[in-house]
């Protein structure tokens, strides 16, 4: 429960209908798209600009109450679940484009926007903006620079950090600061920009954001590959980045995936495969064609079974159908899905999907395995069922070891959901002790009452290490 | 899939509340489960679409319902009003990458809500009235045709209008009382009788599901209906002893009312062992489609409601699939002008029904016609059975976007595959229109008038 005082303060602030803390409200933002987190907050609140956002801030900061802001919650990190209650944050009303300077390819929004909404903006205009996360139909931009969301272009393009050049954000004291700018080359101290991307929401509330745009690409040729031996696949992923080829997308599928998919969306994929390769290359025309025809050669080379190139944008859409359906069609084989996204050097693809697969046996559990091959960001998910306590406690330790198996090969815990409370136990794994001191210092000075987003990214423990079992 | 079967499927809570009791006991607490919270369904819902917030979404209700189960909250009036908030067009179906049955858990939890409900003496009055006095007996509609006929017709309407005694009812009624069409006591019985031949070799032996206000309201229809299907080669009966569909009931919670109308229904057409049971309503085939699911558990009706279920086809997706399409598709034979035409969803055509390609495929096939899509023409347009009536607001401010969407399409007709939507959108012309004239049609209607202008 709120401090009266304080409601009365929220809704003089953001006027009556945007401040909540009737049932409804409170169990409406107690959950994210991570399954089997749930917590009631004690309000939620919806600003409207960043002068509200600064007056919410200075507020809860009187009452040291703790603040969750968020967009959509469609991340799968349980970054905001309101752990410690508090107030959540809905930034959803703050949802324009500020500004759009073709002079300097830049675009102002508000971090409510929609993503695909965004983008289908920018495209009609002639533009591009590459990040292109799963969930962008409902995710927010703001959501996506909290998180430092990927996609399946990161490959080539790079990932949301590599568009946002300059914020506006909230300090947890409620003033509003700026970094960055429309600039390409600022070197004015620490770059705070980069530092505030990815922070999940616990260093400051992003109100603005100014990102880069590009050129689209000219042309866009699509292909899909087979394979029957997994490494042959793998040595495909690095001959192809071995020749200097960065292909726009390079996805993988590996055979549990295949199973499904196929059974799931009767695409007559060959059961027998071990692993499937999407590949798209972009730019023009006679690089694409180049590229792609030298990408064939290499899966000729590594023993590809089948290899197919779409002739027409149709055929182009019904090969990605495939790659697309593999999370729906894992979503619908048991109630609960669990889906990660452990990440490893691209050239360790084969050896960490064999150990995703050996772990999955040891502990009896589905797991199956797709993701961004080319960038080395895999996503095992899990399919199981959260009322069986007994599979899941199985689930979670088949998970902990899929992350041990990741930082062995030279990986991370996470590369593109985030750390939020799911991976907090082990991030000091993959950051030592000395960066947990640093990383909970820049937080202290950021927030020094811990009232971001708190319970994310440190975990009260560090879990201890799993002995990997070679056997 | 197989699914696990060795966890308990509900919680064990022993609900204080008399409604959370009902609701444990009637929502379907896998679906519950199933729902992992992804967030892919709000893009698609229009009441989240024009509100921007969590609990109007089918996430949000599902997770209020979910939290109702399992105790964490007591089901209030904010509860039952979220409830009856969403329009059921299950948009939210199709993208779901769980599958979950959203459309049967909102039943669910309506069906719950109506056995707690104490309406006022006039609201229970008029419930009782049309759910149980009037949708399933024909004879009664008949003479409400005849009666609603009389008023139109008599200049009884030209009074009532003219003493302004209509302003005493509230104005969604009003609206709809404006754009009625002309009723019949004439159903397409009376006026096509039972059996009605295939022009041509027979492909298959279909029935027609006349529908109850559709055969008062659009006996017209009914009628374009079975001629179109003879022209494309299928013999069609029309059994007289069918009834209501229950799509009504079951939307307002009186799913036990529903099931009665179903096993009439399933009962009637078996034994008429026909190829196909051909509905003209979205929203009606949506519940037809569904009969197997709404008599599941009813082991006397299984295997009946299944093969039911099975034989339900929209008539485009008939005429598409199977038939001999017309000759309205061949443009050196028809007198008809060039026209620009848009088509408007039935919701339960396309997302239950998936039946949506169908009457697009046909539109495309006429001659002299433009088909030009609008904007969002997937997206409700606010009618959603007596969503329009019971929650005029959000009705009203769907419609304005929706009509935003048809007036740039430059269209001379609108045409739709439900009555609902088609009086909806006539209501939107008439609110919202550009100024020139736009008709609003039901595809069957539009079809078999460009067929009769052909020369041949």
């Amino acid at each position: 429960m709120l401090d009266p005082a304080l409601t009365a303060q929220l809704r003089a602030i953001v006027g009556d209908a945007h401040f909540r803390d009737d049932k409804e409200a409170l169990i409406t933002h107690s959950y994210d798209g991570t399954p089997m987190l749930q917590a009631l907050p004690d309000g939620v609140v919806y600003p409207e600009s960043t002068e509200q956002v600064s007056a919410i801030m200075k507020a809860l900061s009187f009452y040291k109450i703790p603040l969750v802001s968020r967009g959509s919650g469609s991340n799968l990190c349980g970054g905001t679940v309101p752990v410690q209650g508090g107030v959540v944050m809905v930034m959803h009303r703050m949802n324009r484009l500020l500004e759009l300077d073709l002079e300097n390819l830049t675009a102002t929004v508000q971090p409510g926007m929609i993503t695909a909404d965004f983008i289908h903006h920018i495209e009609s205009l002639g533009l591009f903006y590459p990040p292109d996360p799963s969930s962008m139909r409902i995710s927010t931009i703001g959501g996506n620079i909290a998180e430092c969301s990927g996609g399946l272009r990161g490959l080539k393009y790079g990932t949301t950090k590599d568009y946002v050049i300059g914020l506006e954000a909230v300090l947890a004291s409620g003033e509003i600061i700026r970094t960055g700018g429309k600039l390409m080359k600022d070197v004015a101290g620490y770059d705070l920009t980069k530092l505030l991307v990815g922070s999940e929401g616990t260093l400051a509330i992003i109100t603005e954001a100014t990102l880069k745009l590009i050129p689209p690409p000219k042309s866009k040729m699509t292909m899909l590959a087979m394979f029957r031996d997994l490494y042959g696949a793998a040595r495909t992923v690095s001959a192809i980045i071995e020749s200097k080829i960065i292909p726009a997308t390079l996805e993988f599928m590996d055979n549990p995936t295949i199973r499904v998919v196929d059974d799931f969306a009767k695409l007559g994929l060959p059961l027998d495969m071990e692993a499937i390769l999407l590949i798209e290359q972009d730019g023009d025309p006679e690089t694409v064609t180049r590229d792609i025809e030298q990408i064939r050669q290499i899966c000729t080379r590594e023993q590809a079974d089948t290899i197919q190139v779409a002739a027409t944008r149709e055929e182009a859409e019904r090969l990605l159908t495939a790659r697309r359906s593999a999370f729906t069609a894992l979503a619908r084989l048991r109630p609960t899905t669990i889906l990660e996204d452990a990440t490893v050097p691209r050239s360790k693809i084969a050896d960490m999907v064999r150990r995703i697969n050996e772990i999955s046996i040891k502990y009896n559990v589905t797991i199956a395995t797709f993701g961004h091959a080319g960038d080395g960001n895999l996503h095992p998910t899990a399919t199981t069922d959260a009322r069986d306590t007994e599979e899941i406690h199985r689930v979670e330790q088949a998970f902990e070891e899929i992350f041990a198996a990741a930082l062995e090969l030279g990986g991370t815990i996470t590369g593109e959901h985030g750390v939020g409370m799911v991976k907090a136990p082990f991030l000091e794994w993959k950051i030592g002790a000395s960066g947990m001191e640093l990383m909970k210092g820049i937080k202290k000075v950021f927030d020094p009452d811990n009232l971001l987003n708190p319970g994310k990214v440190f975990a009260k423990e560090t879990r201890r290490r799993v002995v990997i079992d070679h056997g | 899939m197989d699914k696990q079967t060795n966890i308990s499927k509900k919680p064990q809570i022993n609900h204080a509340n008399p409604l959370a009791r009902t609701l444990l006991e009637k929502l379907d607490y896998d679906q519950l489960t199933n729902c992992m919270r992804c967030g892919f369904c709000l893009p698609a819902c229009p009441t989240f679409r024009e509100t921007g917030v969590e609990p109007e979404s089918p996430r949000g209700r599902i997770a209020l319902m979910k939290a109702v189960a399992d105790g964490l909250m007591e089901p209030d009036d904010m509860f039952r009003d979220q409830m009856n908030h969403c329009l059921g067009c299950r948009a939210c179906e199709p993208v779901c990458p769980a599958d979950v049955k959203y459309g049967q858990l909102i039943e669910q939890a309506r069906d719950a809500i109506e056995d707690h409900s104490v309406h006022s003496p006039p609201v229970r009055g008029i419930r009782k009235l049309f759910f149980k006095g009037v949708f399933p007996h024909r004879n009664r509609l008949k003479s409400l045709g005849r009666t609603l006929n009389f008023y139109q017709t008599s200049g009884l309407r030209r009074v009532a209008r003219g003493t302004g005694i209509m302003r005493l009812f509230p104005k969604p009624l009003r609206d709809m009382e404006r754009i009625l069409p002309d009723a019949t006591a004439q159903g397409v019985i009376e006026q096509l009788g039972t059996v009605h031949p295939a022009k041509g070799a027979p492909i298959a032996r279909v029935a027609l599901f006349r529908g109850c206000i559709m055969d008062v309201m659009f006996a017209g229809t009914n009628v374009n209906t079975v001629k179109l299907l003879s022209e494309a080669g299928f013999e069609v009966v029309i059994p007289p002893e069918q009834t209501c569909c229950g799509a009504l009931h079951a939307h307002s919670g009186e799913l036990e009312l529903a099931r009665n109308l179903a096993r009439i229904n399933v009962k009637v057409f078996k034994e008429l062992n026909v190829d196909y049971i051909v509905s003209n309503a979205g929203g009606c085939g949506a519940l037809l489609v569904e009969y197997d699911h709404l008599l599941h558990g009813d082991e006397d009706w299984n295997e009946q409601a299944a093969w039911f279920a099975s034989r339900v086809v929209d008539i485009s997706r008939l005429l598409v699939e199977h038939g001999r399409i017309p000759a309205f598709a061949e443009s050196a034979a028809t007198t008809a002008e060039p026209v620009i035409v848009t088509y408007q969803d039935s919701c339960h055509l396309r997302n239950v029904m998936r039946s949506g390609s169908a009457p697009r495929q046909l539109i495309n096939q006429v001659a002299n016609v433009t088909f030009q899509e609008m904007k969002e023409a997937d997206r409700c347009c606010g009618s959603a059975g007596i969503y329009n009536v019971t929650q005029p607001e959000m009705a009203g401010q769907i419609l304005e976007h929706k009509m935003d969407n048809v007036n740039v399409t430059g269209a001379r007709y609108i045409l739709t595959s439900n009555p609902g939507c088609l009086l909806q959108m006539k209501l939107g012309v008439e609110q919202h229109g550009r100024g020139e004239p736009i008709e609003v049609k039901h595809v069957v209607d539009f079809l078999y008038e460009r067929l009769s202008k052909q020369d041949a």
